[in-house]
């Protein structure tokens, strides 16, 4: 287990003060000034030399996403944009950070904005996160206030935090459909290239992080990146907060080392899978854009929640969110409310996802009841091959891999239920889906 | 995508208060000049809450009047981000999480709370107070199932601690927000299983030791961490 003082988020669960005076008891803004006086090159070292990848889900690596922002600037004001939209189903992190633990991110984004010679940070705060976007703006102002940031701070680095909010939008997540909506516009991802770093925000080179990205490197600069690489391992460096929700005891965040088996983070810290362990019939490590890990000696019995762990088990770390079923869950219809949410939160702009994701959920519902043939299931995985990799953005890829997951390894329990179905059909035998009656 | 229309029913007019428009004046300052669309969710957020809590067609032309936008770039907005509420809604518009995480943790049961005591969805009571709506992740996952009524997360909840919720604000009564059980927010129900040493907060004002972390599981138990 993760030592007590090896934590970066010391007031996780909101037992002590989240003010300026807290967060400096506990270590926040302590030698600031000098880390910024060692230059923008050491600052992106460091972090480089950490192994800190992106917490928010894709797991690109932080310095090396940093130092392609420009070292020159052609004119144009270098922007960096924080990602706050989470709304990835499962993960509820960066908001314990915003209202428990805001200096962290404070102190993280005028770090990170001297790395990248931005003197000006916007954060994206989902639109439902009212309250946590007050506390994170009465943090902000109390380091304006402490002259923390700002103009002519004590810092000798002028920047300027400014919070904005999203209005219930998931693809808003997605980092150019970000850009797109602080622009004011709907929030349509951009094709890539150019990239942000090149043409960004307002058409200047811009990065977008993560909260607990960005929230982390304080601690990295200050205690070293031979610290956070210690822990965990090798391209799967320093800690993570989990999410560990659905059907076990005790549901809970927890910040824990990268690479702690699966087994070991539920059981340690939320009191076990309802049932025992025996009961558990699948988990979804990374949010509900990652394929499922089904129960399993060589499954989830032997997941190690890193990025190469996820990997190896073919899903991926994603944003770390654990959802867990037993076996009680229905998981065709676990399955088919996931697709449904990506039917909602399609941004309609690519012809495969807009019309592919509302397909996937009625062929998935009517499934869940058995209402299907069983040479759709091959075509249900021939539809998600086909959406997958033809989008603009990842969106498409995270909505097809749940599906593709659920087919990998539940594909007898479908079949099941259509047997379970066919067997009590009615004389009229609507069986057929062209006369069936749309799941809608 | 959802489909989202204008309602039917319109009111003739529209202004923002001088309030409102002094704040907006505001959030239009916090981007570079001529960038003032930046500011057109903030500005058509504070327009819903002056119309008691939804869109009427006219404030969406009042905001890209004020903006300078073509009021099809703002309709758009209004009809893309789902925040938005395009109908009147009730004074208290309570927000359902019925994804999965709070599917498997039992939204169905507080969708039946909402119908027996609110109605169908997106149907405001006789009295103005309540209508209720399906939404998409809160981002709460770990404290399902949950709704927001409002501004207020509502979390861990059950159909008791629902109806009493609904029963409280009909009456007046300011429930208790967050964890409706007994729990530190998002810590473990009976306490949190980390962050026990107390000299983490003893105000030293440092973040941690340097160097090469301690090895795993010698931690918790070593008397010498004090």
């Amino acid at each position: 287990m993760l030592a007590d003082k090896d934590r970066i988020f010391k007031n996780l669960y909101g037992q002590h003060d989240w003010g300026l005076d807290g967060a400096r008891r506990r270590g926040a803004w302590d030698g600031t000034k000098d880390i910024l006086a060692r230059g923008r090159d050491a600052i992106i070292n460091e972090v480089k030399a950490s192994g800190q990848r992106g917490r928010g889900g894709a797991g690109f690596a932080t310095g090396l996403k940093w130092s392609f922002m420009p070292k020159q600037s052609d004119g144009r004001p270098h922007y960096l944009v924080i990602n706050a939209d989470e709304s990835e189903p499962g993960t509820c992190k960066d908001r314990e950070i915003m209202r428990h633990d805001p200096h962290l991110l404070v102190e993280g984004c005028l770090i990170a904005g001297c790395a990248m010679a931005a003197n000006t940070c916007y954060i994206y705060v989902r639109g439902e996160f009212i309250r946590e976007r007050e506390r994170l703006e009465a943090a902000i102002q109390q380091a304006y206030d402490a002259k923390l940031i700002g103009k002519n701070n004590i810092h000798g680095f002028d920047f300027d935090i400014i919070v904005h909010h999203g209005a219930g939008a998931y693809i808003c997540g997605e980092e150019t459909a970000l850009l797109e909506s602080l622009e004011g516009k709907k929030g349509l991802p951009r094709l890539k290239p150019p990239f942000p770093a090149n043409m960004g925000l307002y058409g200047c080179p811009t990065t977008v992080n993560n909260v607990e990205t960005i929230a982390q490197v304080p601690d990295i600069m200050r205690r070293g990146a031979a610290w956070f690489a210690g822990i965990g391992r090798p391209n799967n460096t320093g800690t993570k907060l989990y999410c560990i929700s659905g059907h076990v005891e005790r549901p809970c965040n927890v910040e824990e080392t990268m690479g702690i088996p699966l087994r070991e983070l539920i059981e340690r810290h939320s009191g076990g899978v309802r049932g025992g362990w025996d009961n558990l019939l699948a988990v979804i490590p990374g949010g509900s854009s990652m394929p499922m890990v089904p129960a399993g000696a060589d499954q989830a019995d032997t997941l190690l929640m890193d990025f190469d762990g996820c990997r190896e088990k073919k899903s991926a770390l994603g944003t770390a969110a654990v959802i867990v079923m037993d076996k009680t869950a229905d998981i065709v219809r676990a399955m088919a409310r996931i697709s449904y949410f990506y039917k909602h939160e399609s941004c309609g702009q690519c012809t495969p996802c807009r019309e592919g994701m509302g397909w996937m959920w009625r062929v998935l519902t009517r499934m869940s009841e058995g209402r299907a043939h069983k040479r759709e299931i091959d075509l249900l995985w021939d539809v998600t091959t086909q959406i997958e990799g033809h989008t603009i953005c990842a969106f498409g890829d995270g909505a097809a891999w749940p599906v593709q997951g659920l087919l990998r390894h539940f594909r007898p329990e479908i079949e099941k239920r259509i047997d379970q179905y066919t067997a009590n059909v009615d004389s009229t035998g609507v069986l057929d889906p062209a006369v069936a009656e749309a799941a809608e | 995508m959802s489909v989202r229309r204008l309602a039917e029913k319109q009111p003739a007019s529209f202004a923002f208060t001088a309030e409102n428009l002094s704040w907006a004046k505001t959030q239009i300052a916090k981007y570079p000049e001529g960038r003032q669309q930046s500011a057109v969710i903030p500005i058509l957020w504070r327009a819903q809450e002056q119309c008691g809590g939804w869109l009427p067609q006219k404030a969406i032309e009042a905001t890209a009047d004020l903006l300078g936008m073509a009021r099809i770039r703002v309709l758009e907005i209004a009809t893309f981000y789902t925040m938005f509420n395009l109908a009147p809604v009730g004074r208290f518009h309570v927000q359902l999480c019925g994804t999965t995480p709070c599917m498997l943790r039992g939204s169905e049961d507080l969708k039946k709370v909402c119908r027996r005591m609110i109605g169908e969805e997106n149907h405001v009571t006789a009295d103005g107070a309540f209508s209720w709506i399906e939404v998409e992740c809160l981002g709460a996952c770990v404290n399902a199932p949950m709704l927001q009524i409002n501004a207020d997360y509502y979390e861990d909840l059950t159909p008791e601690s629902l109806t009493r919720i609904i029963n409280d604000l009909s009456t007046g009564r300011r429930p208790k927000r967050g964890p409706q059980i007994d729990r530190i927010n998002s810590a473990p129900i009976g306490g949190p299983t980390t962050l026990t040493d107390l000299a983490l907060f003893a105000g030293n004002g440092k973040s941690g030791e340097t160097g090469a972390p301690t090895a795993p599981n010698d931690q918790a138990t070593d008397p010498r961490r004090n």
